[in-house]
This record gives C-alpha cells, structure tokens and sequence, in this order.
C-alpha cells in the first residue's frame, strides 16, 4: 500500500500552488481533482487580477495574504513563464465623501502594508485615463495591482509541480474519507481516501475543494462551516477595444463585494464585471439579462462609452463564501486534516501565500520538510503567437513549420501550439481554449472548432465522436455517420 | 521584400472572380492567398442547389459553382495560388504579412483586394443568456461538422434565427434523422430567402415560431432545453407567454457580418454597424489601390451577385494598377 505523504483535494490555484510549493521537500504529493481537467472549477471564471491588497481590512487573513500573494506572485510568474502585468488600478471616486472614502482605503493599505499607494487628482485622470467619465474627482492609485491569466497560471503550476514529482489525478472525485489510528504508536496514523476512481491513502490531507470544502471537511467530521456560492457574471469584450482603459478601474468597494469593475485582461480583451449574487445551486453557471443590464449600467458609470456591440463572450462564476474572510487552518481534532476554505477574492493573488502558510502548517504539525537535492524552480515558457513579434514568429517557423499551420483565425493560435497544449495536458476543447486561447475570440470557434476537434482525436487517439467541450457529458457530435 | 502587383485575399467565389477579372482585364501578376487547404471557400460545405440561377443560368450546387471557378484559376499560371496562407498583418501603404506552414513572408502589392468574406453573428453578440453547454453551433459549423466531416451534432434540434444557412440547415437536420423542433424567429417575418422558407421549412412542416426569442439556454454538459418568449413588435418580450422546448442542440443563424479586421488594421474606416468598409462606391475602400469585394463588402443573398461585383472589383484593380504606371 503505497501511503502518499500529503494529499491535496481540488485542483484549482490554490491545489496546485500548494501541489508546487511543497513539490520543493521530500515528500510524495497526490493532487485529487474531480473535473476532467485542472482549473474547471472556480479558478476558470476569475478576472485574473493581482490585487495591491487595498480592499481588506487591515487585521484581516486575506488582507495579509494578498499583500503577500502580490509580492510572491512576481517570482512564480517569472519561474514558471506566465505573463504578470503590472498594470495598477485605480479606485474611482465622484464626490467628496467618496474621496474621503479613499483616505481610509489609503490608510488600510498602508497598515497592510502595500506600497506606493496615492491619491491622484481630475487632472492626472484626464491625462493617463482619458475615457473614465469625466465627473471622476479622485481615485486612489495603487500601482501594485496587475494582471494574469488564470488558468495558464494553475496549468503551469501544475506542470511545474509534476515534474518535482507531484502525481495529479483527474477526474478523481473524492466521495468519503477516513482516519486509520494504529493502537500501536509506532503505526503512524493515515487517512484513506475514497475516490470515484480509486482509494488512495495520505499522512496529510489539504482540503482545497473550493465550493465543496465543506463537504469535504464534513466527511472527518470537521464541517463547522458552510460554503455559499455568491456567483459572478462577467462579460469579455473584443480585443479592439484592449485600450479602453489603461488600468484596472474599481468603484468604491461594498460590503459583499469589489464592486462591478471594467478589467485589464493578460489576453487584451476588456472584461467587465462581476455581479455578486447569492445562488442556491452550486452548479449554476448561467449568465442573465439582468445581470448584463447591471453591469453595463454600472461600468458605464465608470467609463462612459461602453457599448455592449462589443461583447463577443461572456460566463458566470461562483466565489464560495464562508463568512468575510479566508480559512486556513489545522483541524486539531483531525490531525493532519487542513481546511482551506472561502477562498473567494483575492484567492489568486493570494495563493501562492496561502500554500507556504500551508507548508508552515504542516511543519508544525510534525510533516518533515526537508528541501529535494534538485528542484526545478523553472519551467519553459509556453510559446504563444499572439504574444510575440512576428520577427520571432519567423524563427519559429523555420524550426517547425507548423507554427505556419494558423487554427485559429481570432486569436491566431497555430497547429503547433494546440499540439503542445495537448502534450501539456488539455483533453478538452475548453482545456484548448483556456490554454491557447483557440476559440475564445469573435467567432467564437465557428471556424476553428471541427479542425480543434481533429487535432485532440489524432493526438489522443480518440475518436470525433469522443470529443469533449469540458468532459464526459459534454461530446460536440453524437454520430459518425459513415460508421454508423 | 517580395513585391506583387496584385495581392487577393480569400479563394472563395469573390476572390476567384476578382483574380479572373483582373487577370482578363490584364494584370500578369497575381497572388491569391487563401487560408483553407482547398478553393472556393465556403461554397465547398453549401452542398444544397440553387446557386449560379442568375450568373450561369443554371442550378447548381455551391462545389459545382465553386468548381466551375477553380477550374479556370488552375489553368492560368499569372494567377498564383497560395493555400494554407493566414495574413496576420495589413499596413495602409499595401504591404501585408501571411504565414503558411514553414513561411512567415512580407509582401508590397501595387493594389490588394480583399475578399475575405464574413463571419456569424455569435449567440453571444445577441446577448441570449443561460449557461454554456456543449450542443451550441452556428448554422455554419454545423453545416461542416455534417456536410465536410460526416458527423451528426444533436438529435434534437432548436434553430434559433432564421436566416438562409439556418433554414438550410434545418431541412438537413431532418435529411440526416433528427428532429427539427422549432425555427425561433425574434422579427415579424423569416429573414431567408421566400424559396428557403418554402423548400427547408413549410415543406418539412417544421414549426417557425416569428416574433419570438430566446430567454435562456439551459443544460450544464448539453444543452437540455431552451425557455422561448414572444415578443411585441418592439420586441420586448410578452410576460406569460413562456414555453419550454426540450432539445439537445441550438443552431445559432443570426444574421452575418463581413470580415474586414485586416482592413481595419489598415486603417479603413468600418461602418460601426454592419463592418461594412465606409465607402461611396462599390468595392472602394478609403486606401487608394485596396479594395473589398463579395461578403466582405456588404453581405449578399445570392452567390450569383457577388461574383458579379467582385469581378468588377477585379476590373478595379487592375485599373488603378496602370494608373500606377
């Protein structure tokens, strides 16, 4: 029976950067994830931001761990190859009691500990962010926010982690869990996993499974919580208008929420959103009328010319929410037992921090963390057309000529890169999409899709008919007609 | 730098008119790019008759009109055709850039014509929410997967437009065994053409439902069903008049739009609307020596009208190229 040392339940940015940073020790690491690929639960609807750490009440978990996240992050980003922005955000203010509002945000900021912070005027407005609404008075600048892309960040994590040993299984939902204390003391004790696939056994379980922490938790008898998905729609505009704004541009923030913001994304595209609504069903990823209404109402409030001609996408996420702020704790009557829960805004930015405040965990709880003789800090960078000068783009082809063979005509994505994106490991059309950007443009793969398709059925040696847009369930054709 | 006289962009039917009419109005040197591995563009997947009634006088199918085209641009060697070839770049003073497997090249063209036809409105440009299931296909990528790959999308079919590749690609549906259930039309009247509406439609006693949308798309992996709405003739939407529709496959045919991103990056201006090249006279553009032809022009009902003015494009071109000289 092989007894992995730590496993880790949910494969999204906080699963896999916890799966990376301890992927540095000697240890055996099992990453459980129940959707077909990483990255298919919360972490896919994220607006990708890097947040300065303004937003959070100075005492607060998640405030520190963001201040500390956005400082991480800038290391990982350039380990793994994954493009970090630091485009800076602005937190617009209308009237004077909004700028006063600002103050406090300045002063929390300070607290935590986020540098650069500063107040800027109607005219540095004007100047360095022509199409905000002209009534702005103020804003607070907080130059440290920036962008990334989510789920290039998870999937390079991920890979990264593999190579340092890591073994990551899809698919593999975890359905109950149990805890196996030897009478005898020179039996450690060990949690047996049961999962929709296998059973698999760890020293050390991290419960990082997002909307379904609490299940998970409630499975060892640890559920004192319950998660609420507080759902998100966000609309992605067209790639011609990438110079809407400048920065990443707030309102002032709520009690529940960041507010409906017009977004800088690592692809170009503006994205505008999201909306925060309580919802029942854990599942449910639909977008509304409603929801459209309120966010181009909203934006427009901040940046005028919006005009909802110009949304070419546009998807619905959930946050799980438990209470105001992050749970990142031992359970002492579990021992071994983590719980990562509530992991809402700023998760991504904060991950990276949570998974050493995780490692920090385990060392105290007895888990010998002793560093590999070689570690691969470093991956190499995944090449994307869309991101480099045609000059390169010339070498590149002469070295394989099918960085040529454009698939994608939108975003320009190249035979070779959906290729390697499969090598890499995406199984699915929406693996493809997340990590190329094949099919995310204005056509929105009417064009690209059936030549997609062909690709994942050579390369994985499966047939059209099992094709996939996000796992089983979801194939695009139901019958081949010559052989049918 | 590789310098061409004559650069068309799209081997569909407008871009083999134009080269044939530029090469009969006397331009030697002639490239034609085109991103597909075949010609003729997306008449190769229209496998229904009715094209070529005005230009040949004939009824044929879109391969055969397609054919009849390719055959001629083979046999003239001033006309070059390029395939696999994706222009990435389009400057004002006429220089573009394409890559093909194993080429990235630079070309200065004397004039380029562009005939890059157009693109399918999106269920999301129409803004239907709901979630985003696996079983949602423009008519378009329907009409391949089935016509080119010999794949059957869905069973249970939902057409959400009426536009001309939707109504075809309903009576296809029912061709290949599935079930057309309803044509949701959110305007008074179907926006095919008569003769589509009566072969595709009525003759198959499919339901059309005009003045009619979408409220929302359901099914998490598939869609599973779709809530429909009446509208006024404002087209806001008749509170009590919501019905469901089961099915496990929306077909979105929602209207076209032409393809002029390249030209755009040029710098000409686009009719915000309809993406249309702001322009007083056909084909022109606001950049002397490039033009747009075909689809990419304006959206045409009928093939037979496009190969008419982009061979007229063609003429165009070839006569800006000797007032060169």
């Amino acid at each position: 029976m092989e007894i992995f040392d730590v496993a880790v339940i949910g494969g999204g940015v906080v699963g896999t950067a916890i799966a990376r940073e301890l992927s540095r020790y000697k240890l055996t690491i099992a990453l459980l994830e129940k959707e077909e690929e990483l990255a298919f639960g919360v972490s896919k609807s994220n607006s990708g931001i890097i947040h300065p750490g303004i937003q959070h009440p100075s005492g607060s978990l998640k405030g520190r761990l963001c201040v500390q996240g956005n400082l991480l992050i800038r290391r990982i980003a350039r380990e793994l190859g994954v493009d970090f922005q630091e485009v800076g955000e602005l937190v617009v203010a209308f009237t004077k009691e909004e700028i006063k509002r600002l103050h406090a945000l300045k002063k929390e900021g300070r607290l935590l500990g986020v540098p650069r912070l500063e107040i800027v005027g109607q005219s540095w407005l004007r100047k360095h962010e022509p199409n905000l609404n002209k009534k702005a008075l103020a804003a607070l600048y907080a130059p440290t926010a920036g962008i990334i892309s989510p789920y290039r960040l998870v999937y390079d994590l991920a890979e990264n982690a593999v190579k340092n040993g890591v073994r990551i299984f899809l698919k593999t939902k975890v359905e109950n869990i149990f805890w196996f204390k030897h009478p005898q003391a020179q039996f450690k004790p060990y949690f047996e996993i049961i999962s929709s696939r296998k059973t698999y056994q760890a020293r050390y379980v991290i419960n990082a499974a997002g909307l379904y922490a609490d299940d998970i938790s409630r499975m060892v008898g640890c559920g004192d919580f319950t998660v609420t998905a507080r759902k998100g729609e966000e609309f992605i505009l067209d790639k011609k208008k990438q110079y809407l704004t400048n920065h990443l541009i707030f309102p002032l923030p709520t009690k529940t929420s960041k507010g409906i913001l017009i977004i800088k994304t690592a692809d170009g595209n503006p994205m505008i959103g999201p909306t925060a609504d309580m919802v029942e069903d854990k599942e449910d990823l639909s977008t509304t009328d409603a929801g459209r209404r309120k966010v181009f109402a909203s934006a427009r409030k901040l940046v005028p010319s919006l005009d909802e001609n110009d949304i070419i996408a546009y998807f619905a996420g959930l946050r799980p929410v438990v209470g105001d702020d992050f749970i990142v704790r031992h359970e002492d009557e579990m021992p071994g037992f983590i719980t990562i829960a509530g992991i809402q805004s700023p998760g991504l930015t904060a991950s990276s921090a949570i998974a050493l405040m995780v490692s920090g965990i385990l060392k105290k709880h007895g888990l010998p963390l002793k560093k590999k003789a070689v570690f691969h800090k470093t991956r190499e960078k995944t090449t994307h057309l869309f991101a480099i000068p045609f000059s390169e783009t010339k070498k590149l082809i002469k070295k394989d000529q099918n960085y040529g063979d454009i698939v994608c005509r939108c975003e320009m994505v190249s035979a070779k890169e959906i290729k390697d994106s499969i090598n890499r490991g995406a199984q699915t059309l929406d693996g493809i999409k997340f990590r190329t950007r094949a099919q995310a443009g204005r056509c929105h793969g009417s064009f690209c899709t059936t030549r997609i398709m062909k690709i994942l059925s050579e390369e994985l040696k499966i047939p059209l008919t099992a094709v996939t847009k996000r796992g089983c369930g979801s194939e695009i054709v139901i019958k081949d007609r010559a052989n049918d | 730098m590789i310098k061409r006289d004559l650069v068309i962009v799209g081997a569909g039917p407008a871009g083999m008119a134009a080269a044939l009419s530029a090469y009969e109005s006397g331009v030697k040197d002639i490239l034609l790019l085109e991103r597909d591995q075949f010609l003729g563009g997306i008449l190769n997947q229209c496998i229904h008759p009715g094209f070529g009634i005005n230009y040949f006088k004939e009824i044929l199918t879109g391969p055969e009109y397609a054919d009849r085209f390719i055959k001629k641009v083979k046999t003239l060697k001033s006309i070059e055709v390029s395939l696999k070839s994706f222009v990435v770049r389009m400057t004002g003073n006429l220089v573009l850039t394409y890559l093909k497997p194993g080429v990235l090249e630079e070309i200065s063209a004397k004039s380029i014509i562009m005939a890059t036809g157009c693109r399918e409105r999106t269920r999301e440009m129409v803004h239907i929410p709901g979630t985003r299931p696996a079983g949602i296909f423009s008519a378009g990528l329907a009409q391949k997967l089935i016509n080119i790959e010999g794949f059957l999308p869905g069973r249970e079919v939902v057409v959400v437009g009426s536009g001309d590749i939707g109504l075809i690609m309903a009576r296809r549906f029912i061709l290949e065994g599935a079930n057309v259930k309803a044509v949701v039309e959110i305007q008074e009247q179907s926006r095919g053409l008569l003769r589509n509406q009566v072969q595709c439609i009525e003759d198959f006693d499919i339901p059309m439902y005009l003045s009619h949308k979408i409220l929302k798309i359901y099914g998490k992996d598939r869609v599973s069903k779709v809530r429909v709405v009446k509208v006024d003739n404002q087209g806001n939407t008749i509170e009590g008049t919501e019905f469901d529709i089961t099915c496990d496959t929306l077909l979105i045919s929602v209207g076209l739009i032409p393809e002029n991103e390249l030209i755009e990056m040029a710098g000409v201006a686009l009719d915000k609307k309809t993406n249309s090249p702001v322009s007083r006279e056909v084909n022109k553009t606001s950049i002397p020596g490039l033009f747009v032809c075909g689809n990419a022009y304006k959206v045409y009902d009928l093939v037979d009208s496009v190969t008419s003015d982009s061979e007229l494009a063609g003429c165009l071109a070839a006569q800006y190229i000797r007032s060169l000289k």
